[in-house]
């Protein structure tokens, strides 16, 4: 992977819930901190569009999808665990 | 269930469930409009009840369904319950029921707190489309575990709750209590979820000396009254079945004033006519008092009468009892070829007495069988069953007398044990409307075969003890004889009945020389007063002649004396003047 991959990220949430407001935020630092210049997030409010929601079968809220570079990967939660989210994206080299 | 009139009005408050022993309990089903606690132990049941439940209500309450899968995949789920015939995929396609897969992928990556926010979100949009009034959440403990804190456990299933309770939607929610635990749900949280549904029912799975034993039991129910006790259950070929034992309110039967032969005439002429039709026979003995018989004769004249049967024989297989009855002249062969009689051998059926009567009534519903015969019943107290055996035993005759079914079950008594008519293992004998006792006598180096009626409910019965016989062309009772305050039976009793009969003989002989004898007198007496009337006659005849004669003479000898007075001219005189 290099350092000019572009990442690509769809999140799921659930309205202005304390939980999806805290995912939206700490995805936000997270890729202004890690991934400047190269993200792209996608944000989907499942009570907006619940049918989305049950066809990508995402059933807890809030869930970030990485679409880009595959592989795809789910993270369920608020994201407020920076290290594991990192390390799941394959950026655990960037804190180093 | 289909509800009598007292429960109609409940009913309307209640789902059924399409579980006839669980309505029975609940009263009518689970509380309409609220949440039910499903809990249980791996492999009790769970699924399936709450499958069960919305496949019931959308198949004949239009109640459409969904499925929210937590654990098994729905596809799994619905390979699993094919075998029940609930036609689930039919009701798929219908959009009657709709099964949504919530598992949480296995390599799921979990940061920081999350709700079910978005499950709830996607929910509504499907029960919109469908208009489902039931749901079922299988195995919510899996999704729980994800979450990072007890709060947060508590704060979602608080959620769920809520979201329920708010479009008054009938719910089961499934938790799995830990491995053998089966009287407890853990602490925490599940106690929680306890304290805020309507209804929590418990499902029970055990193993009692290698026999498994499945039971539920309704922990609460806000509202009304049920069923409190442990229900045993078995999850049989059409999904679940709750046995009651009908504690609370004795089913009302209809009584029958109709007799059934017992197959053996002098039987029925003992039983004042047979059995009645839809009564509960107990034949009680020690091995080889001829009990199979007995039951094979009743089996035998309930074909011919053209009456579906159903034999079930725990000791022997089928076949064999084929070929020993005939060997008494009981022919149950033909029966069985025009397809009047079924036979079972049981020993193919293996595990708990409730297995046996759930397979039992399975078996006699499908059979649409009249008379039913279980040989024996004693058969189901065997290997871990003696506690439940009892209220099984009971079930069986509410269940036959429900049915207006004529049941013939025999018990067989252990010789070891000294029980001779105190009551056979199972307390069913108090149940019994007949109960036939079969007995042994030791006599004169002799074992006779005894019968007698123990009571007979509603029929004046006889009292004497009498010899059953069997011959190869059949099954008959003979009158025995009390000599000495001993019944005999056997060859004494055909000694006795041989010296009755030569002392008949003699006696008629006798009577008839007796007869011989007068007759002979009174035919002499006769002649003799013949002949004494002819010589009486005679006698009259002769004393007639002698009175005439006499007087002749006297008129003669007046007249003599007159002519000579005048020959010699004598005086006038009178004749008396001398």
């Amino acid at each position: 992977m290099t350092r000019n991959t572009s990442f690509s990220f769809r999140l799921y949430v659930a309205g202005n819930t304390h939980n999806s407001a805290q995912a939206i935020a700490n995805l936000a630092a997270l890729c202004r901190t890690h991934l400047p210049g190269r993200h792209k997030i996608d944000v989907i409010d499942v009570f907006r569009n619940p049918k989305r929601a049950l066809a990508d079968g995402v059933f807890m809220t809030p869930t970030l999808v990485k679409l880009a570079p595959l592989p795809v990967q789910k993270i369920v939660g608020t994201l407020s665990q920076t290290e594991t989210v990192l390390q799941v994206l394959g950026l655990e080299a960037a804190i180093a | 269930m289909k509800s009598s009139s007292p429960l109609r009005t409940k009913a309307a408050r209640k789902a059924s469930t399409g579980i006839a022993g669980l309505d029975e309990i609940t009263g009518g089903g689970l509380p309409r409009g609220r949440t039910t606690l499903l809990v249980g132990g791996p492999g009790s049941g769970k699924t399936i009840l709450a499958l069960q439940f919305l496949a019931h209500g959308a198949r004949t309450r239009k109640e459409s369904a969904i499925f929210v899968a937590f654990e098994e995949t729905s596809k799994r789920i619905l390979a699993n319950a094919a075998s029940f015939g609930w036609n689930l995929t039919d009701l798929q396609r219908k959009k009657k029921l709709y099964f949504m897969d919530a598992q949480p992928l296995p390599d799921l990556v979990r940061s920081g707190d999350f709700d079910l926010g978005g499950m709830l979100a996607a929910l509504d949009a499907q029960i919109k489309s469908m208009g489902a009034r039931r749901i079922v959440f299988d195995a919510l403990d899996v999704v729980l575990a994800l979450l990072p804190d007890a709060l947060a456990k508590q704060r979602e299933m608080y959620r769920l709750h809520e979201w329920l309770l708010k479009r008054e939607l009938t719910g089961i929610i499934t938790l799995k209590s830990g491995g053998d635990e089966t009287h407890s749900v853990n602490p925490q949280p599940f106690g929680f979820m306890q304290f805020m549904v309507d209804c929590a029912v418990i499902l029970n799975h055990s193993v009692a000396l290698g026999v498994s034993q499945r039971s539920m039991r309704v922990q609460k129910y806000r509202g009304t009254s049920f069923d409190e006790n442990e229900s045993p259950f078995l999850i049989g070929n059409r999904g679940f079945e709750v046995a009651i034992a009908h504690t609370l309110s004795r089913v009302e039967f209809k009584v029958n004033d109709e007799r059934v032969s017992s197959g053996v005439a002098r039987l029925d002429t003992m039983l004042g006519g047979g059995y009645y039709r839809g009564a509960s026979v107990l034949i009680t003995g020690f091995s080889g008092t001829a009990k199979t018989t007995l039951s094979g004769a009743f089996a035998e004249a309930a074909c011919r009468r053209g009456e579906r049967t159903l034999f079930v024989c725990f000791d022997s297989n089928s076949t064999e009892v084929i070929r020993n009855l005939a060997s008494v002249g009981i022919r149950l062969d033909r029966h069985l070829k025009n397809g009047r009689l079924r036979m079972i051998s049981a020993r193919v059926i293996t595990g708990s007495a409730e297995t046996y009567l759930v397979r039992i009534k399975a078996l006699a519903e499908e059979h649409r069988a009249r008379c039913v015969v279980i040989d024996p019943v004693s058969a189901w107290s065997k290997s871990g069953n003696d506690l439940t055996a009892q209220s099984v035993a009971d079930r069986l005759i509410d269940w036959s007398k429900g049915d207006g079914t004529t049941l013939v079950c025999t018990s067989l008594l252990d010789e070891m044990s000294g029980q001779v008519e105190n009551g056979s293992p199972l307390q069913i004998s108090s149940l019994a409307d007949t109960w036939i006792h079969l007995n042994y006598l030791m006599q004169a180096g002799e074992r006779n075969r005894g019968l007698s009626i123990v009571k007979s409910r509603g029929t004046a019965h006889s009292n004497q003890v009498r010899e059953l016989i069997l011959s190869d062309t059949g099954v008959t009772l003979a009158d025995t004889y009390t000599a000495g305050g001993e019944v005999l039976m056997g060859t004494l009793r055909w000694e006795k009945e041989r010296a009755e009969r030569v002392a008949h003989e003699t006696a008629e002989t006798v009577a008839t020389l007796n007869r011989v004898r007068l007759d002979a007198e009174e035919a002499e007496l006769e002649v003799r007063l013949k002949s004494l009337q002819v010589e009486l006659v005679a006698k009259q005849v002769e004393k007639a002649l002698l009175v005439r004669t006499t007087q002749s003479d006297k008129g003669e000898l007046s007249r003599g004396h007159t002519r000579i007075g005048e020959l010699r001219g004598a005086d006038t005189v009178k004749p008396g003047r001398k």
